[in-house]
């Protein structure tokens, strides 16, 4: 891994007397995509915020490559910012917007020229350098806010929700986009948004947020396979949360069977979550199961049908690729590393 | 835009409100209750009670001619909400032009048409009629409220209106509603609010006017407008009568607001005064 | 029903111009008469243009029209902007200040506006500081009515503003007053230009608080006309009237080709977009 790049130590920040983060601690790594998740009003904008020098913590401290920048305002920290609604400049054209930047420094013509056209030939909007911005389309908008972001070469882009206002289609788009650009540029990015599929498909790091708090970091494939508890779990992606009684190591016992599982380290006899993903349950005939339930809907959603299952009197979510008919009877089994053992989450969520 | 010292900027807003807005009001205040020597007294406010019939004057020409803008102004906004878009623009431009003429040459224009020997009565004559004696009466002065006001209670209640989507009105047609119907049911309580600001805006010129009174009533039909202008630059020199006149005169006007403004919200009111 | 609307729209035009119609066309008699048409004459027009009382009291109006605007314009901007990030109890205040002059009768404006200049001429006079009643007077007064057409002109702008603007702004290195100017200014500039032109048509326009603020040596022109209509027949006035239709009528007319004409530029770029 290399060098980081920004921390936030302890960080608390207040809101009119309301606490929204509450001793935040993160390292962000130099050169990856990192991205913050979460429900709204989890405080991921306003941890955002806070390094682009928008919000003052309360306590706390920010710093960037080692240096300690709470008191250093928005305009002088080398981060640059994509804003939510992308905040275009709508008294400039497309490229008066991007050279805004530049013409802050006072660079010289020539650059500034050279350096807006190489940003909109990096963004694709080659061409539409005397446009209006405020008739541009939303992904065009889009491109423009990443371009005037970017042409100032800051060592690290903020985006907050900057895919939000688009159509699915677009955003899938602009997503790939956003990988492409963020690799051939070599920059830091920090994505804030509360869509987990976004999360997954573009970040290196994902850090998951609650509650003014980190629930977890990792890659996406540690977030999803091994979630930590099970906000995680039931934020990403979707999972079905059971009581669960852990009896040993590697074993436990769950709506009324017990299971091999590759967790430890638990006490014995220690309630836990029990979270196993839909697609992780195989339906097998009745009675060849280690579980077994009743059918109460089944859902076509394309690739697989959804499925709401009691079992052992609690409703289960279910993907199969094949339909079960609305009152059978299925059996279901689970191998041990699809059992997710958490400890049990604080009554505060 | 959220900046720690943003406030600041209103802080010269503020001084000079201070001085020139809420220091005078407070010395009309001031001057009404004390005497020269700066006694307090309720003299000059009890002595405006001598007024009780110029005072009930003024609030009934300023009451007949508010009706009478808005019985006339009404339907003229409501037809003008109706019109094509350029049409709009062309009828708001025509009832506004007027209003830019200063109002003292549009009162001019009245005393030269209804005098004793005046345009009107020459017309009148032509047909055997007259003449008649127009000019210094009471309803003299109320044409000349109407005439000079009408704009202002005719632009809040188009504005209004023109908020009024046509769908609702065809809903309601639709519904079984015939006009009347979608008149009281419809566009009236719809466009309440811009009724009351239309008459806010018609009563209280109309009610502390003393330029109309004086050019088209004569000496007999004072207004309480014409009582402070005598007591400040008038021969009957008193500024604590004239503060206590009108500081009776805001209270009036406070009254039928508040009156008027149950009907209506905060925001409305800023759209409708621009 | 169509044609009861129109001959609605009719009347009312008529009642609206006819009185300004008869203005301007006595404004060309050549007797004093203002029923009898006696023949055509520009005569009045002539001696409009030589009255020294009636040109001084134009430029007076004209020098405090275009003061109190510009310094309204300015305070009531700052004001506005800073009102736009108040507290809401902070700002219903403020906003109930302002809305006092355009609510109290003007009346009562002038005649308080008296009483301070009274005032402050005796205490001020005390310390050596004493002043006539003029163009001092005058511009207080007229700053302080024409603040609140600016503020209520800005305010909505700054609403309407997105205020990540600003934020982008300091964001990509501006510093915050430079932000103001490049990115906040201009985004409200429409607000602040309407709002110093209301200002500057009431400032023209105002009789009755002028009336009780001003002195003998800075008479403005409603002041003047009012004394003029004091005497009664002088068919200056009808010049006058037909002078100042024309102007207004000028400016309506072309503020709105202009805007007609802005508007169908805006649509053709959008057609191409």
């Amino acid at each position: 891994m290399s060098n980081t790049i920004i921390s936030l130590r302890d960080i608390v920040v207040e809101f009119d007397g309301q606490r929204v983060l509450e001793g935040l601690n993160l390292d962000i790594h130099d050169k990856e995509f990192v991205t913050f998740l979460g429900p709204s009003g989890c405080g991921k904008t306003t941890t955002l915020r806070i390094i682009g020098g928008f919000v003052d913590p309360k306590e706390g401290d920010v710093f960037f490559e080692g240096k300690r920048i709470n008191d250093l305002p928005p305009h002088k920290r080398h981060v640059n910012t994509v804003f939510q609604r992308y905040a275009l400049f709508p008294h400039l054209n497309v490229f008066e917007n991007i050279a805004f930047g530049l013409r802050i420094q006072k660079r010289p013509e020539p650059e500034v020229k050279e350096r807006v056209s190489e940003m909109l030939a990096l963004v694709n909007l080659k061409g539409y350098e005397k446009r209006n911005v405020n008739l541009l389309s939303g992904g065009q908008q889009q491109r423009v806010a990443i371009a005037r972001a970017l042409v100032n070469h800051p060592r690290v882009l903020l985006l907050d929700e900057p895919l939000g206002a688009l159509d699915l289609k677009l955003r899938k788009e602009m997503q790939t986009e956003l990988k492409r650009i963020q690799k051939s540029t070599g920059i830091t990015f920090i994505y804030v948004t509360h869509d987990q599929e976004e999360a997954l498909t573009m970040s290196d790091t994902v850090v998951v947020m609650n509650d003014g708090d980190i629930q977890q970091i990792g890659t996406p494939e540690d977030i999803y396979n091994e979630p930590k508890n099970a906000f995680v779990a039931d934020f990403i992606g979707e999972s079905n949360i059971i009581d669960g009684i852990m009896l040993r190591d590697c074993f436990v016992e769950f709506a009324g069977a017990q299971f091999v599982c590759v967790d430890k380290g638990f006490a014995p006899s220690e309630p836990v979550d029990v979270v196993i993903r839909p697609e992780d349950v195989k339906v097998v005939p009745e009675g060849e199961g280690q579980l077994s339930g009743m059918v109460e809907s089944v859902t076509f959603k394309g690739v697989h049908f959804e499925m709401s299952v009691t079992v052992y009197g609690q409703e289960w979510l279910i993907h199969s690729t094949q339909s079960q008919e609305v009152g059978s009877v299925i059996g279901m089994r689970l191998n041990p590393e699809d059992i997710h053992i958490m400890k049990k989450m604080e009554e505060t969520l | 835009m959220k900046t720690k010292h943003s406030s600041l900027f209103t802080l010269p807003y503020l001084i000079w409100s201070l001085i020139f807005i809420i220091v005078p009001m407070g010395l009309v205040v001031l001057f009404a209750f004390t005497t020269e020597s700066g006694q307090f007294t309720l003299d000059y406010v009890s002595q405006v009670g001598e007024y009780t019939n110029v005072l009930i004057r003024s609030v009934w020409l300023a009451a007949i001619a508010t009706v009478i803008c808005l019985l006339i102004g009404y339907p003229l906004a409501f037809i003008m909400s109706r019109m094509p878009g350029f049409q709009q623009q062309t009828m708001l431009m025509l009832i506004m032009l007027p209003m830019w003429m200063n109002f003292l040459l549009r009162t001019y224009a009245w005393m030269t048409i209804l005098e004793k020997n005046g345009l009107l009565n020459k017309l009148l004559g032509l047909v055997g009629l007259g003449p008649f004696d127009m000019i210094n009466t009471q309803g003299a002065v109320v044409l000349g409220m109407v005439y000079n006001y009408l704009p202002f209670m005719i632009l809040p209640l188009y504005s209004i209106m023109t908020k009024i989507d046509n769908r609702t009105i065809e809903a309601a047609q639709d519904l079984g509603a015939n006009t009347k119907n979608v008149f009281l049911r419809i566009v009236i309580p719809m466009s309440m609010p811009g009724i009351s600001t239309g008459i806010t805006m018609v009563f209280v010129p109309s009610v502390s006017t003393f330029i109309i009174s004086r050019m088209l009533g004569g000496g007999g039909n004072l207004l309480i407008g014409d009582l402070i202008d005598l007591q400040f630059l008038g021969n009957a020199y008193n500024p604590h009568l004239g503060s206590a006149i009108s500081l009776v005169l805001m209270v009036l006007i406070l009254l039928c607001m508040s009156l008027l403004n149950q009907f209506n919200g905060d925001e409305e009111r800023e759209g409708m005064l621009l | 029903m169509k044609w009861l609307s129109k001959a609605y729209i009719w009347v009312i035009m008529l009642f609206l111009y006819a009185p300004i119609g008869v203005l301007i066309f006595f404004s060309f008699n050549q007797s004093k008469s203002r029923s009898n048409f006696t023949g055509f004459t520009l005569d009045w027009y002539v001696k409009l243009f030589h009255n020294d009382l009636i040109l001084q009291s134009l430029l007076n109006t004209l020098i405090v029209a275009l003061v109190s605007s510009i310094v309204a314009t300015v305070i009531g901007t700052a004001a506005a902007v800073g009102i736009g990030s108040m507290k809401k109890w902070k700002k219903s205040l403020i906003m109930n200040i302002t809305y006092l002059p355009i609510v109290n009768p003007e009346i009562v404006i002038g005649v308080s506006f008296m009483l301070l200049f009274v005032l402050a001429q005796g205490l001020l006079g005390r310390i050596g500081l004493g002043f006539e009643f003029g163009y001092g007077t005058l511009i207080l007064a007229h700053v302080t009515f024409n603040l609140p057409y600016v503020i209520l002109n800005v305010l909505p702008k700054m609403r309407q503003m997105d205020k990540f603007v600003y934020e982008a702004a300091l964001d990509l290195g501006c510093p915050p007053a430079k932000a103001f100017f490049k990115v906040v200014l201009p985004e409200i500039m429409p607000g602040i230009l309407s709002g110093f032109l209301m200002a500057f048509t009431y400032s023209l326009d105002d009789f009755v608080i002028s009336y009780f603020v001003s002195g003998a040596s800075s008479q403005t022109l409603p002041i003047t006309i009012y004394s003029m209509t004091r005497r009664k027949v002088s068919p200056e006035i009808n010049a006058i009237s037909a002078m100042i239709f024309v102007v207004v009528l000028t400016v309506l007319l072309l503020v709105n080709f202009h805007g007609a004409h802005k508007e169908r530029h805006a649509r053709r770029e959008g057609g191409i977009a």
